[in-house]
């Protein structure tokens, strides 16, 4: 058996310093939030002229006055990611075509066009915000429902935890939050939940089990118990995100990269603050049972 | 937990056999036409346009605010109240009335019979509202009236839309309203959406005007511009013609001046119109507006009254066959913006399609040899439950011709590394029972009882997020949430009733071994 209980205080102190630090880098650096939450145009070209390179095509494009434009290279040399705030220029595409024909022939493929009005994305944000808010609300009222109110609140903590650090990290390495990242965020709340429920079951069963275990190693018990499950789960979970991640294409590379931090996070927290709350709570047989016999 | 009946390992085999059927069928082009059924792939994986249009409808509030100012002129005057200072500013209609008659004005447009205020029995509110201040009467459109206004508009506007777009011809294209001013249209296929945009991007109002050079013009004038130089002329507002007199319009050859024309046909009644006007109008400019812009004042020669007629205006072929449809398909009510546009191209359609089957690919080989190396006989039983539910997955699916996304494909791979959950759940709980129970029977029967709430906690929780995203969720989101929830119900079929078939089989045909998990 894993001494896991061994170092409840020390992982604590490490989540409330990651929780901390993300929150100071979401307030003081903020997320980079792609087109679809700060609106603009989004451009991927494939160039078949293998000479273009980044700094041609941006040159290029500058002179067009498009205002803060960014220019990259998308997966690989030829492809070229362009992202600019469209302020009401309604033809700017139009134009860019013929202007990069006129510089560089007729070397390009517009692969992907996206173009999102300021309305429009201040919409998703707000929509976003509250799917993630309202996922979190259904889990609350689901695991009060199946648990203790401790362990409800436990749960809820982890899921924060979880969330609050994957963004943080989002803004940490500035990657781009778009509509995927949402989706992965609520698939992450999902997991993390998923994770935190298995073990706590195995908690309730074993308080039953034994009134004589302090919960401090009721808790360790359990983990070790349930274990070899986290592990393997998280194991084939990460070997399907990782193959998305390295072999699904540019635009999942976002989505499964979250999926990953994500993962990686809902288990650890699922370990260490799901249960250490429940230590800290100081729950015992008598919390359970008490439930019951309101019941 | 153990025990199957002959007829649900029939009805399990039968169930099995329908989907994997259905799942195929999207690989074989076959002509029967339950079988035909397709998973649709989104625009993000077979390349195309989706624009999400937004109806501005302040020109239409201004429009018929403008109207009402005439209507209410002559409403009262009838009943001899004089209407003063009579004025439209701010979206708003201000006049005042002498003392006497103020009750009489409330009473107008607060009756519920008004003929001048139109009065929703359903939303139990007027078309407009009207208050008092400082003896000076505000009107302007209640906010049930500005609803109104708007899912009328936008009901025409999608009707315009729809024929434009079925003029151009693009494929199968999904023209649907969102919220109550806004159009969204889907084009599959189709690339290069600049037509497509310009031509909805015109409202098309198109009116034959005279020039008149006496700005006293009883109908009012007004100045406006041509379309190809910043020239302007003094217009009459009095519309001879509109575009709601065309039957047809085409795109012509000028055999004479070589030049490309739209050549328009009138309705009767525009033909009686044209006729008349340009018998009394010859040597006069008619002056052809389309969008407050001038195309063309020719000076008219002769009396038309084939009802029939031409525009020249330095037209390409494009543009002459564009105005030629614009015209066809009728003017919008109010402009239409782009305020959402996603273009995918057909190429990257592929590459997406590509790139994701071979990451499903690899994803799968990774789990089912990471299962099978764990579980080695259980995890050949789970890899075949997972097997089977990749199928039932795509089957329901295809049988509800469900629209797969590129997040759609990510939320099929993610399934198959979750769904293996359930199994490794049940096999760990069953190890640990085995610890206390030498009767394997026993030992897996209550290994599968016992799991049972952590899997169905564990599967409630994902479904649950994956409805939140169905519902809040756009486009591609909506794919992955899909995939993601029916993903959930596959497996837990999958888990509690092919493995859990396979593992009774086998179990009890090695109920005497030691050491079997």
């Amino acid at each position: 058996m894993i001494a896991f209980n061994r170092y409840y205080n020390q992982f604590n102190i490490l989540s409330i310093a990651l929780v901390v630090l993300s929150l100071l880098f979401l307030v003081f650096k903020g997320l980079n939030f792609g087109i679809d939450f700060k609106g603009g145009t989004l451009i991927e070209l494939r160039s078949v002229d293998n000479k273009i390179n980044v700094s041609s095509l941006r040159d290029n494009l500058n002179q067009m006055n498009l205002g803060d434009i960014s220019v990259k290279n998308f997966g690989n040399e030829t492809d070229f990611l362009i992202k600019f705030e469209n302020n009401n220029n309604k033809n700017v595409i139009e134009e860019i075509k013929i202007n990069l024909e006129k510089s560089f022939g007729n070397n390009f493929n517009f692969r992907r066009i996206e173009n999102v009005g300021p309305k429009v994305s201040a919409e998703l944000l707000k929509s976003g915000v509250i799917a993630i808010s309202v996922a979190l609300a259904m889990m609350l009222i689901y695991i009060w429902i199946r648990f203790e109110w401790q362990f409800s609140f436990g749960a809820i903590l982890a899921l924060f935890h979880d969330v609050i650090v994957t963004l943080g990290l989002f803004s940490l390495l500035g990657l781009e939050i778009n509509l995927s990242i949402i989706a992965a965020v609520l698939t992450i709340v999902g997991y993390s939940m998923n994770d935190t429920v298995v073990i706590y079951d195995r908690v309730r069963e074993n308080l039953k089990k034994y009134s004589d275990i302090k919960i401090f190693e009721l808790t360790n018990i359990s983990i070790n118990e349930t274990l070899s499950r986290t592990l393997i789960t998280s194991i084939t979970t990460l070997l399907a995100l990782l193959s998305i991640f390295f072999f699904g294409g540019e635009i999942l590379k976002g989505f499964s990269l979250a999926m990953i931090f994500g993962v990686v996070f809902g288990t650890y927290s699922s370990i260490y603050i799901a249960n250490t709350v429940l230590v800290r709570l100081n729950v015992s047989q008598k919390t359970i049972l008490k439930e019951e016999d309101k019941n | 937990m153990l025990y199957f009946s002959k007829l649900r390992i029939f009805f399990i085999f039968l169930i099995t056999l329908f989907f994997i059927v259905f799942a195929s069928s999207n690989l074989f082009k076959l002509s029967n036409d339950l079988l035909k059924k397709k998973i649709n792939l989104g625009l993000d994986l077979q390349g195309g346009s989706y624009l999400l249009l937004e109806i501005d409808n302040t020109p239409v509030i201004e429009q018929k605010l403008q109207n009402l100012t005439i209507t209410i002129r002559n409403y009262f005057k009838e009943k001899n109240i004089r209407i003063k200072n009579l004025k439209l500013i701010d979206q708003k209609l201000s006049f005042s009335v002498e003392e006497k008659f103020k009750e009489k004005i409330i009473e107008t447009f607060t009756d519920k019979e008004s003929d001048l205020n139109p009065y929703y029995q359903r939303f139990k509110s007027h078309q407009l509202d009207i208050v008092e201040e400082n003896d000076i009467f505000f009107i302007n459109f209640s906010k049930q009236g500005i609803v109104e206004l708007k899912i009328s508009s936008q009901d025409q506007a999608l009707e315009i839309v729809r024929r434009r777009i079925d003029e151009i011809g693009t494929n199968e294209p999904n023209i649907l309203k969102r919220g109550n001013d806004r159009i969204l249209v889907e084009l599959p296929g189709l690339d290069d959406p600049m037509r497509i945009k310009s031509l909805l991007g015109k409202t098309a109002n198109l009116t034959f005007r005279f020039i008149t050079n006496n700005t006293e013009d009883s109908f009012g004038a007004e100045k406006l511009k041509y379309e190809d130089n910043d020239e302007e002329e003094v217009v009459s507002k009095r519309i001879i013609l509109s575009g709601d007199n065309l039957l047809d319009a085409q795109p012509r050859m000028n055999n004479e001046t070589n030049e490309t024309v739209v050549s328009f046909t009138l309705d009767r009644v525009g033909a009686k119109r044209f006729g008349k006007a340009t018998s009394t109008g010859i040597g006069k400019q008619l002056a052809i507006v389309l969008d407050g812009k001038i195309i063309s004042a020719p000076v008219i020669r002769d009396t038309i009254a084939s009802g029939s007629g031409q525009i020249s205006g330095g037209f390409t072929f494009q543009s002459a066959t564009d105005l030629a449809l614009l015209l066809r398909s009728g003017a919008l009510p109010a402009p239409l913006n782009i305020v959402e546009e996603r273009t995918v191209g057909p190429d990257l359609g592929q590459d997406s399609i590509d790139a994701g089957m071979i990451a499903l690919v690899i994803g799968f080989v990774l789990v089912i040899v990471f299962i099978f190396v764990k579980y080695k006989i259980f995890g050949l039983i789970t890899n075949v439950a997972l097997i089977i539910n990749l199928f039932l997955l795509v089957g329901i699916l295809t049988i509800f011709e469900a629209t797969l996304t590129l997040p759609g494909i990510a939320g099929i791979i993610l399934t198959v590394g979750m769904a293996v959950d359930a199994n490794v759940l049940i096999f760990e709980r069953i190890k640990e029972e085995l610890n206390n129970e030498k009767n394997n029977l026993i030992a897996f029967d209550s290994g599968y009882t016992k799991s049972k709430t952590a899997i169905l906690d564990a599967n409630i929780t994902t479904l649950l997020a994956a409805i939140i995203l169905f519902f809040m969720g756009s486009g591609p989101i909506k794919g992955f949430s899909l995939t993601l929830g029916i993903g959930i119900f596959t497996t837990l079929f999958s888990v509690y009733f092919i493995a859990r078939l396979l593992t009774v089989l086998y179990v009890s045909k090695n109920k005497e071994k030691e050491g079997l998990i």
